[in-house]
């Protein structure tokens, strides 16, 4: 099976000071194509930190971090920008949505910054927005728009390019149980339709819907295996 | 992402921060305010002035005490310098031998007409001339004639009045043939001549002319000096003219040799070079006015757009999350920044060219648009937007996308 990530030795430290703090401390991660991985671990165990070197936002302090075979750390700021706009789709805890522009504008910002025609474009995030169940809801803004629906539009917003992988920082950490549930349907359909999802939770309930289930403590991996409510669908090789 | 929809997004963030978008704005619109008004009105002046000296009769040159603008306080030699007198005139008319036409000429200023019980203003000049002042001042007749040598010779209590004096004593009347009173004194007008429209602020319709020496017996000589108009034979001939008018008349005023002329010659030319020598500085001024304000504006811009990066720290944190490259941010931020320089510049641009032709109309010129000046002014406008607007974008692009999208 073919590997999308691959992280060797990945250290994260942050000076603070004259203190360093390291917040990662050799993370050896491998994730192939198409699997479910939930990233735990207690709060300030590093997950949103790894999360963001994943996602190209943020740059680890040392060690090597191959996307889909291309070493990402050699990358300069236009490339990582591809990257993030093309392969990646990241959706936030916090929704992170512009709040100045409608749904519909929002889902279509991808779009425009990998430069699309207009009404190709317009195209695709009608059918992003549609596709999350927000057909009725395309011209509001953000603030005109439950917690729920925000973080569809986010998701949207996040597979309107097509990108191979999804990242979910505590995607439903906002919600209230039943809106995450949806939310997770909503991830369980992308990962059947081939997408490589990684999401970081707290919620053993939002976790149990993924097949491979990383524990984070203190910036090390604590323990990387296989759930086993699910291991039947599929059979992931772990190292 | 297309220019349009940069501006559209600039308009918007403009829009969400009016107050502070206007106040800003002001700097720019001061500025281009400013220049624009000035070369607004020096254009319209300049184009009132070169119809006005237009109308002097071609290849003509004047001679009078003082020089025809002064600036600062005359020297005392300038001041002492004797009036030319009608005898004079009338001496280098006899002496010079290159010119074609001579005009001597006597004026009082500020005096009434008055036909029966019509009267004008008191705001009508009365001129005292001989007939060689028709050609040397491109004026001529519409209707009558002028007076001869000889109506001078005797005094005759003659005239020939304009276009306004008919207007406002002869209304629905022929006014040949009847008797005026010039500032009290009885003429009888014998001709009207055509208007020579408005030159450099001020009608020309409002003279009436006599004979030079019915002039002198009315109004007498005391505290006037006679104004000389002389027309050269030809282009050619103009230079040679001058230097035979001038050297003759030197020996007429008893100038020494090696003295200065203690009279005044001017032309077209020379009165075109004093009065652009008096605009430059009006043009200095209001370069120097724009300027601090344009670098004022500039500075306001790039504190207004310095706000506007940190305000929306969050919003680049995720543009760049989802792709938008560096380019593209510091595009946005500095289409941003030339958007409120133009809109600025438009206003100032647009209020410079009313403010100017309304004080240029005011003044009797005619209404111009300094389109030079207009594209200077956008074109400054786009480079003080650029300039003041690019440390800004660039901080904005600069920035890791995520402590931009963890900035509170
Ligand atoms: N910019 C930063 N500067 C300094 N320290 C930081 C910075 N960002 C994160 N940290 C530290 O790194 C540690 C890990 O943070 P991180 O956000 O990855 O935790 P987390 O596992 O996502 O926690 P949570 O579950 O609460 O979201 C924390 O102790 C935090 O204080
Ligand atoms: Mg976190």
């Amino acid at each position: 099976m073919e590997t999308v990530i691959e992280l060797k030795n990945i250290y994260k430290t942050y000076v603070m000071g004259s203190e360093d703090l390291t917040v990662l401390k050799g993370v050896d991660v491998t994730i192939h194509m198409n699997e479910y991985v939930a990233i735990m671990g207690p709060s300030g165990s590093g997950k949103s930190t790894l999360m963001n070197i994943i996602g190209c936002l943020d740059t680890p302090t040392s060690g090597d971090y191959i996307l889909r075979g291309q070493n990402v750390s050699e990358m300069d700021d236009q490339e990582l920008a591809e990257v993030r706009n093309k392969d990646i789709g990241f959706v936030f805890q916090t929704f992170n949505l512009l709040a100045r522009i409608d749904a519909l504008r929002n889902v279509e910002l991808p779009l425009v910054y990998s430069g699309m025609g207009k009404e190709e474009r317009l195209e695709k995030a009608e059918n992003a927005l549609i596709n999350v169940g927000l057909e009725d809801r395309m011209t509001h803004k953000p603030n005109e728009l439950s917690g729920g629906q925000r973080q569809r539009v986010a998701i949207a917003r996040a597979l309107v390019n097509n990108p191979a992988i999804i990242l979910a920082d505590e995607p439903t950490g906002n919600l209230d149980t039943r809106t995450g549930e949806e939310i997770m349907a909503l991830f369980e359909t992308l990962h059947e339709n081939g997408n490589t999802i990684i999401l970081v939770t707290h919620e053993e309930d939002i976790a149990k819907h993924a097949h491979r289930i990383i524990k984070i403590r203190d910036g090390e991996i604590e323990s990387d295996m296989i759930n086993p409510s699910k291991v039947k669908k599929t059979a992931v090789p772990v190292e | 992402m297309g220019y349009f929809e940069n501006i559209l997004l600039a308009l918007n963030s403009l829009r969400t921060n009016k107050l502070r978008a206007i106040l800003t704005l002001l700097g720019i619109v001061i500025g281009v305010f400013s220049i624009i008004a000035i070369m607004t009105l020096l254009n319209a002046l300049q184009a009132g002035i070169d119809t006005g000296l237009s109308q002097l009769g071609s290849n003509t040159f004047q001679i009078q005490k003082f020089p025809a603008i002064q600036f600062g306080p005359g020297n005392s030699k300038l001041r002492n310098r004797p009036d030319i007198t009608y005898d004079e005139g009338v001496r280098l008319k006899e002496r010079a031998t290159v010119y074609k036409y001579m005009s001597l000429e006597f004026y009082e200023f500020a005096k009434t007409f008055k036909y029966e019980s019509e009267s004008t203003n008191p705001n009508f000049t009365i001129g005292g001339v001989i007939p060689d002042f028709l050609p040397c001042n491109d004026f001529s007749i519409q209707e009558g004639r002028f007076f001869t040598e000889t109506e001078v010779f005797s005094a005759s209590p003659v005239c020939v009045i304009g276009l306004e004096t008919v207007d406002k004593l002869f209304k629905n009347i022929n006014p040949i043939g009847k008797q005026i009173l010039l500032d009290g004194r009885q003429f009888t007008i014998i001709g009207i001549y055509a208007s020579k429209g408005a030159g450099f602020g001020q009608t020309q319709d409002n003279y009436a002319f006599v004979p030079i020496t019915r002039f002198l017996q009315a109004w007498g000589s005391r505290e006037k000096s006679c104004n000389i108009a002389i027309q050269a034979p030809s282009k050619e001939t103009y230079n040679e003219c001058q230097e035979n008018v001038i050297s003759v008349f030197r020996v007429i005023r008893k100038v020494k040799p090696g003295e200065a002329d203690n009279f005044e010659i001017y032309s077209n030319e020379s009165l075109m070079g004093t009065v652009n020598s008096f605009t430059q500085y009006f043009k200095y001024g209001a370069g120097v006015i724009s300027f601090i304000s344009l670098l004022a504006a500039g500075v306001g811009i790039m504190n207004i757009m310095l706000v506007s990066v940190t305000e929306r720290t969050k919003e680049i944190g995720i543009r760049k999350a989802i792709g938008a490259k560096n380019v593209v941010i510091l595009r946005q931020f500095l289409i941003e920044a030339v958007t409120l320089c133009l809109i600025g510049g438009i206003i100032g641009i647009v209020l410079g060219i009313a403010v100017g032709n309304a004080v240029g109309i005011f003044l009797n010129s005619p209404v111009v648009i300094p389109y030079d000046w207009v594209l200077i002014g956008l074109v400054v406008c786009s480079a003080v937007g650029i300039g003041f607007g690019m440390y800004p974008a660039y901080k904005a692009a600069q920035l890791n996308p995520i402590d931009a999208l963890r900035y509170e």
